[in-house]
């Protein structure tokens, strides 16, 4: 039985879930909203009423703020990276997802030669920055397959980060030894009942193991965390409250540590029929909101904007707070190199519809709204006023080869 | 004007304006800012440096002929700022380098005693050392000590453009501290620029004012010429400050000859 870690958020988590949330969005009203946005520095009370209802008519002037936040903290360069899903394997039956160990699909696990393929296809299109994924199968693609895994993909990333199983912090080190130095933890949902209503079974249902990751990744030697609620499970306002008070916390204990956060919405998963999963609806609206408020609250804190928005919706949300999205995006095991001469989510799509690999069973763990290729993202971004960032490495991984050979030829000197 | 030249690192330069790379919406904007503010010398994070990659190597929108003047931004200690260092070197960006040693990813202020050790160990591995720093007495004389070619101290927070909110710290390293000084980070108007000139500032380096302005390249020719004017107004020394009242131009004993 996991012990959750002495100083760790739990206790946090407890306070801020105890403050009367609902009374506060209630109370708010045009005069607690614009006396919010007035406030260098907000508070939880601010946070939450700039979450309210009350906020909506001053959307606009939530924006403005976001937008001046963000330029003044990032600037107008996007960091690019792609996922890239090395296993999908699981264990764990977690009602809404794509690759739950109940749902009927072709199972596997990329060789250590096709991880290969896939960061050369991947590494070809510019990206540097990479996300390794798995489900969670201890036996199958446990700690040291994945430790096997980064050290091909530090070979031709300049960074990389894992999305897989909460670990030890052994396991934690484990990776940053092997090269990478970023790690996402989505706890999907804080309120702990709920948690457990939607996994009932498998190593994920510890929902404090899940709740430390990301602090045990820190002290496993990981540079840069990424949390994230996924908005539709359970409320959002307490959800967003509590990824918000669990990022702001991790960057007071850990200064010297990146943190960010993703907003993933549900979108239902690819398979049909009964067990298919109908997430809570957050409008296009209230996402905006979301955004903007988590940008004020937290100023200095990356934002990921995912693939699930479509590309009308994420070139309209990227002004307002993002500072990360993901591109050329492909959530099927091995679809990187498959589609390497056509939009790679318009093959994982294609894989998953219409059965058109040789296998016809592969399937993606969710369907991705925007299918832009990096080039096309790039173009798009720029067309904005934005750049993509390709290269921004932590001395964590090996992005130091970036820097050899070719200098002064790049330079145009003698 | 008589000649006024800056002498840093070895290098002469006629401006006293430096220039970053970062924040920026297009970095192909950058040689057209380099040639507005008519600075001579850039700045680049070496993080987003990627001789390997066309889409992403920003040293290709360098001019050849300015000095480039890598910096550590990501490293969080002593030893990160080192290895960066060595490895800027190694791949041929040459002997500069501008320490940034930074482990609070909120605040973003320098971490004095890690980038004292830095400066000590790269200036004696013959770089030529350029620390940004809290401008703080103590620190700048370590940053002496440990052969710092100049100090670089924040006017405010980095990406802030709050303007010279150190001002009273900043005028006590002028006072005391024979390097140039070099007010970095934190500029946000081209007359906070000035006035850092007026003061007696060597040089300022502006970054996020000039980036984050809608027409960047008029606003790097604005600082351009601010700077320049403060020089020219400290060159000349400043008239006296009343501290209350009004005086004559022609002073009431001026009959005495």
């Amino acid at each position: 039985m996991y012990t959750a870690i002495e100083d760790g958020f739990y206790p946090e988590l407890q306070r801020v879930q105890a403050l009367d949330a609902q009374g506060v969005i209630r109370a708010a009203d045009a005069g607690t909203v614009q006396a919010a946005l007035a406030r260098p520095v907000l508070s939880e009370e601010d946070f939450l009423t700039l979450l309210s209802p009350a906020a909506l008519p001053f959307l606009e002037d939530l924006a403005r703020r976001a937008q001046a936040e963000t330029l003044r903290n990032f600037g107008r360069g996007i960091q690019f990276f792609t996922p890239l899903y090395l296993a999908n394997y699981c264990t764990n039956r977690c009602v809404y997802c794509g690759f739950s160990t109940k749902r009927d699909i072709k199972r596997r696990k990329l060789s250590l030669e096709e991880v290969e393929i896939e960061a050369k296809a991947i590494a070809a299109t510019g990206l540097r920055k990479i996300l390794a994924l798995t489900g969670d199968a201890p036996n199958l693609t446990g700690a040291s397959y994945l430790a096997d895994c980064i050290r091909v993909l530090a070979r031709h990333f300049s960074s990389v980060a894992i999305e897989v199983p909460s670990m030890t912090v052994e396991e934690y080190a484990m990776q940053v030894a092997a090269g990478a130095d970023s790690m996402t933890m989505f706890q999907e949902t804080y309120n702990h009942e709920r948690y457990l209503e939607l996994h009932p079974g498998g190593p994920k249902r510890d929902f404090l193991f899940r709740l430390d990751a990301p602090q045990r990744a820190i002290q496993g030697g990981m540079r840069s965390v990424n949390l994230g609620p996924l908005l539709g499970l359970d409320d959002w306002h307490a959800d967003v409250l509590a990824v918000a008070a669990h990022a702001r916390w991790l960057l007071r204990k850990y200064p010297q540590v990146e943190v960010s956060v993703s907003l993933p919405r549900m979108r239902p998963h690819t398979e049909g029929g009964e067990a298919q999963f109908m997430p809570l609806d957050v409008d296009n609206t209230v996402f905006v909101q979301i955004l903007t408020a988590l940008r004020c609250f937290l100023p200095q804190c990356g934002i990921t904007m995912s693939s699930r928005e479509p590309a009308w919706l994420r070139d309209k949300l990227l002004p307002l707070g993002v500072t990360r999205v993901s591109a050329g995006v492909c959530t099927a095991v091995g679809g990187h190199a498959d589609a390497a001469r056509q939009s790679c989510a318009t093959a994982a799509n294609l894989q998953a519809n219409t059965g058109a690999n040789e296998n016809g069973e592969d399937k993606p763990q969710f369907d991705i709204s925007d299918d832009r290729s990096v080039d096309e993202m790039a173009a798009d971004l720029l067309a904005l006023g934005y750049q993509p960032v390709f290269s921004d490495w932590l001395l964590g991984g090996q992005g130091a080869d970036q820097l050899t050979g070719g200098v002064n030829q790049a330079l145009g000197r003698s | 004007m008589h000649c006024d030249n800056f002498v840093l690192g070895g290098k002469t330069l006629t401006s006293r304006l430096l220039i970053g790379t970062g924040k920026y919406g297009n970095d192909a904007l950058i040689p057209e800012i380099a040639e507005a503010s008519g600075a001579e010398v850039i700045t680049v994070a070496l993080r987003r440096v990627d001789m390997s990659n066309a889409k992403g190597n920003i040293l290709r929108q360098i001019p050849p002929h300015m000095q480039l003047l890598p910096n550590t931004s990501g490293a969080r200690n002593a030893d990160e700022a080192v290895r960066l260092a060595r490895l800027a070197r190694a791949a041929g960006v040459g002997d500069w380098i501008k320490i940034e040693v930074i482990s609070d990813t909120r605040h973003l202020l320098p971490d004095g005693y890690e980038t004292a050790k830095a400066t000590e160990i790269l200036a004696r591995d013959g770089f030529v050392v350029l620390p940004y720093m809290n401008p703080d007495l103590y620190v700048a004389r370590d940053l002496v000590n440990a052969g710092a070619a100049a100090v670089m101290p924040l006017g405010a927070p980095i990406g802030s453009n709050r303007g010279l909110a150190t001002r009273e710290m900043i005028s006590i390293l002028l006072e005391e501290i024979e390097l140039p000084i070099i007010v970095d980070a934190g500029i946000g108007r081209p007359s906070q620029a000035c006035e850092a000139m007026e003061m007696g500032a060597s040089a300022c380096l502006v970054n996020t004012a000039i980036a984050s302005a809608n027409d960047p390249v008029l606003m790097a020719a604005a600082f351009g010429r601010a700077v320049e004017a403060g020089r020219r107004a400290w060159l000349a020394g400043m008239g006296r400050v009343l501290d209350k009242g009004a005086e004559a131009s022609s002073p009431l004993t001026g009959f005495l000859g």
